[in-house]
């Protein structure tokens, strides 16, 4: 679970709220009301959760069931700076793992965790379609191939605060 | 009706039955595990697989449903196959330390590995298992033990309390509270019905049996029981008796065969006691113009329920404290007083069917009057425990001052009880004609009453709920202003304490061809018939409490020792 503390605003409150009170009577809106929270707020926090079964009437545990059911919701926010390890088989057979456990080790969290600072997040994708260039990792928008172990601090110190 | 024939018999049963349904009729057992009737019919365990014609492989016969002609098999090779699979896939997850289980001998894994021959280490075991969430002063749940049956979190769903559910999912799936945060930091009211429902060993209550132990073996102490109006039609069922087998002499003299220190008193002396202050109660605010409908304080699973749920009606609760916690407080005022008792080496401990008694008799303001309250399971342990031959024990009676009470008092163990033992009780005090005792449009399994009776030129509408799902629907009535009530009583488990979270274990087959909280409560309604006392305010015992005590009902001592306040809690946690 993230430390990172939570720091709605009530402009995002707001547009959750009109969000629900708009699909609250569809069956079945709950996949959608989670979809819609985790745009608004990068992640679902226990916040925001509480937030969505308020406003949808049911219990908080349905919604925490279904938001760790489905591996689209996170519960950690992201970074400022997105890290994508790519796990395809590609980039696997080419040592990504090695990248990523590199990455874990520089930044001292986990996959699916998010720097103390709130820099970095780090997620494992599946194939990002650009296997030619294998092991990738993809930071926000930029894409970085042909990737060794040696080479992560380097990619690293170009998002470093 | 619909024709069909389960293993060549023939049956006919209702449209919309299932196949488990006419395996009933047919007099045919097959397994369930994840369904439990009045509670859950999902189909996802797969044990109750059965071969039916026109079906596509083998189905669920606890949800597929019957059509005419249809031919089902229960017990072909292909049936007895996959079944233990089923059983061995479920027992490779499953943390096997059978002999220390709380469910040994009573498990329903335990009955059907046995019965279809499994190995239970035919697919191993996990190298870790899940801790256990000791965290509620109530409930343990241990997920080791947990089969994923989900059959706790329909009951839970059914109590509309919602505290728990499944979480992530495949070989990560577990059943807990939101965020895994430990059960005693929910919203959870402590009601027990999750145990009520575990096929297995993964829920039950948090013992207290050792600390009961380490007090009647000590010599500076003396310990008092006191036993709760339905234990003593529930406690025999440990011992082998048909449900709804009334034990209470039996109980008594078992209790105080536990130490030569233990003293055993009858708890329905306090729910004799509760209808005095609480019909005053409720006269001073009808006539004063003060808060109704009022509602009803025994049952400490309703109280949490609403301090989470409705905060904003904390001042309809009857300030009554509950018998269990009057009792105590009776035990360390008024009887340390008479025989000279330094109330620290009074051990007090409460005998009931509940699980969230435990967690009242932890509330700061109960200042710990009771020590310890103890589940009719936990008796039935020590009672084992020390080798008492209960069935062939000699029939005890309860310990004076505290052994008369009224039958009014004992029916506090079935829903609707309390509001009938109030109603006998309001119907001679506000000067009706006669004396009735019989209230019968309040009794019943149903999960909502409600009734109207004039007596004395005064019109009582009252209503009674059982089970918290039926409680919330009676809350939203009175909030939309659909309804107005003068007196509510709530019991937070469907039928009331007759089936608390702290009554015995009754067998899946059992639950699921009779109705155990009818046939108990019909046991307390027969009981009730047979006491020669059957008014609260016609009991020697109360009236010696007032006499000697507190003077008079709601007098200035009945408040500061009898009454308490409430604490309005957040909807989740």
């Amino acid at each position: 679970m993230t430390q990172i503390p939570f720091k709605g605003t009530p402009e995002q409150e707001l547009e959750l709220k009109a969000f629900i009170e708009k699909e609250k009577n569809e069956p079945g809106c709950l996949m959608p009301v989670l979809q819609e929270a985790q745009r608004i707020y990068g992640y679902l926090p226990i916040e925001v959760q509480q937030m969505v079964a308020g406003g949808l009437g049911v219990t908080l545990a349905e919604v925490y069931g279904v938001a760790t059911f489905y591996s689209q919701f996170t519960l950690s926010p992201k970074g400022k700076h997105k890290i994508s390890v790519c796990l395809g088989t590609a980039c696997y057979v080419k040592g990504s793992d090695k990248i990523l456990a590199e990455l874990e080790k520089r930044l001292g969290i986990s996959a699916g965790g998010i720097t103390p600072d709130g820099n970095f997040s780090i997620d494992t994708c599946r194939c990002v379609g650009a296997c030619g260039l294998a092991p990738v990792v993809v930071i926000d928008e930029d894409v970085y191939g042909k990737l060794t172990p040696d080479m992560v601090d380097d990619m690293l110190s170009h998002y470093m605060d | 009706m619909v024709n069909l024939k389960i293993n060549g018999i023939a049956v006919s049963v209702p449209e919309g039955s299932t196949i488990l349904d006419a395996a009933k009729v047919a007099n045919v057992k097959i397994p369930t595990l994840c369904f439990l009737k009045d509670v859950q019919k999902c189909g996802s365990c797969r044990m109750c697989l059965v071969e039916a014609t026109g079906a596509r492989g083998l189905v669920a016969a606890c949800v597929y449903p019957v059509s005419e002609g249809m031919e089902v098999q229960t017990n072909t090779p292909k049936v007895r196959k996959s079944r233990k699979t089923t059983l061995e896939l479920i027992l490779s997850t499953h943390n096997k330390k059978c002999l220390s289980c709380p469910r040994s001998t009573n498990c329903e894994l335990q009955r059907l590995a046995l019965e279809y021959n499994c190995d239970e280490d035919r697919f191993g075991s996990p190298e870790e298992f899940p801790a256990k969430d000791l965290s509620s002063v109530s409930i343990v749940r241990d997920n080791s033990k947990c089969i994923n049956c989900t059959r706790c979190v329909a009951a839970c769903d059914l109590q509309t309390v919602g505290a728990i559910g499944p979480i992530r999912r495949g070989f990560a799936k577990h059943i807990g509270s939101p965020f895994d945060i430990g059960l005693g930091e929910t919203n959870c009211v402590n009601c027990g019905q999750c145990i009520v429902a575990c096929p297995v060993g993964a829920l039950s209550e948090k013992s207290d049996v050792e600390k009961v132990w380490d007090a009647i073996s000590d010599p500076d102490k003396k310990v008092v029981f006191y036993t709760a109006p339905s234990v003593r039609v529930q406690l025999g069922e440990s011992f082998g008796n048909p449900v709804g087998t009334n034990v209470e002499g039996k109980m008594v003299t078992a209790i105080k065969a536990l130490g030569s220190n233990v003293q055993c008193f009858n708890m329905d002396v306090t729910a004799d006691l509760t209808i005095l202050e609480e019909a005053t109660e409720l006269l001073t605010r009808v006539t004063t113009g003060g808060t109704i409908p009022m509602f009803t304080s025994c049952c400490p699973g309703w109280i949490k329920f609403l301090e989470h749920n409705y905060p904003e009606y904390l001042n309809n609760l009857s300030t009554c404290k509950s018998p269990q916690q009057m009792f105590g407080s009776i035990l360390k005022t008024y009887y340390c007083d008479q025989n000279n008792i330094n109330p620290d080496d009074l051990f007090v401990v409460s005998v009931i069917p509940c699980t969230a008694k435990k967690y009242e008799v932890e509330r700061p303001e109960m200042n710990k009057d009771t020590d310890v309250a103890l589940t009719t399971r936990e008796l039935a342990k020590m009672i084992s425990e020390a080798g008492i031959d209960f069935n062939n024990i000699p029939d005890g009676e309860y310990d004076n001052p505290f052994e008369i009470a009224t039958g009014a008092g004992a029916i506090f163990g079935a829903t609707g009880g309390v509001m009938e033992a109030a109603l006998r009780t309001a119907a001679v005090k506000l000067g009706g004609e006669g004396e009735p005792l019989v209230f019968s449009e309040v009794r019943g399994t149903e999960g909502v009453k409600e009734a109207e009776y004039t007596v004395g030129g005064v019109t009582v509408s009252v209503a009674v709920a059982s089970g918290l799902g039926n409680a919330r629907k009676v809350m939203e009535l009175i909030k939309s202003g659909e309804k107005s009530y003068t007196f509510v009583e709530v019991m937070a488990c469907p039928g009331g304490c007759i089936n608390g979270g702290g009554q015995p274990h009754v067998a899946d087959e059992v639950r699921n061809s009779i109705d155990v909280r009818a046939v108990r409560a019909n046991a307390l309604y027969k009981y009730d018939e047979s006491l020669p006392l059957r008014q609260s305010h016609k009991s020697p015992v109360v009236d010696m409490l007032y006499k000697e005590f507190f003077g008079e009902p709601n007098s200035h001592k009945a408040h500061e020792i009898l009454h308490t306040h409430y604490t309005a809690r957040n909807k989740f946690n």
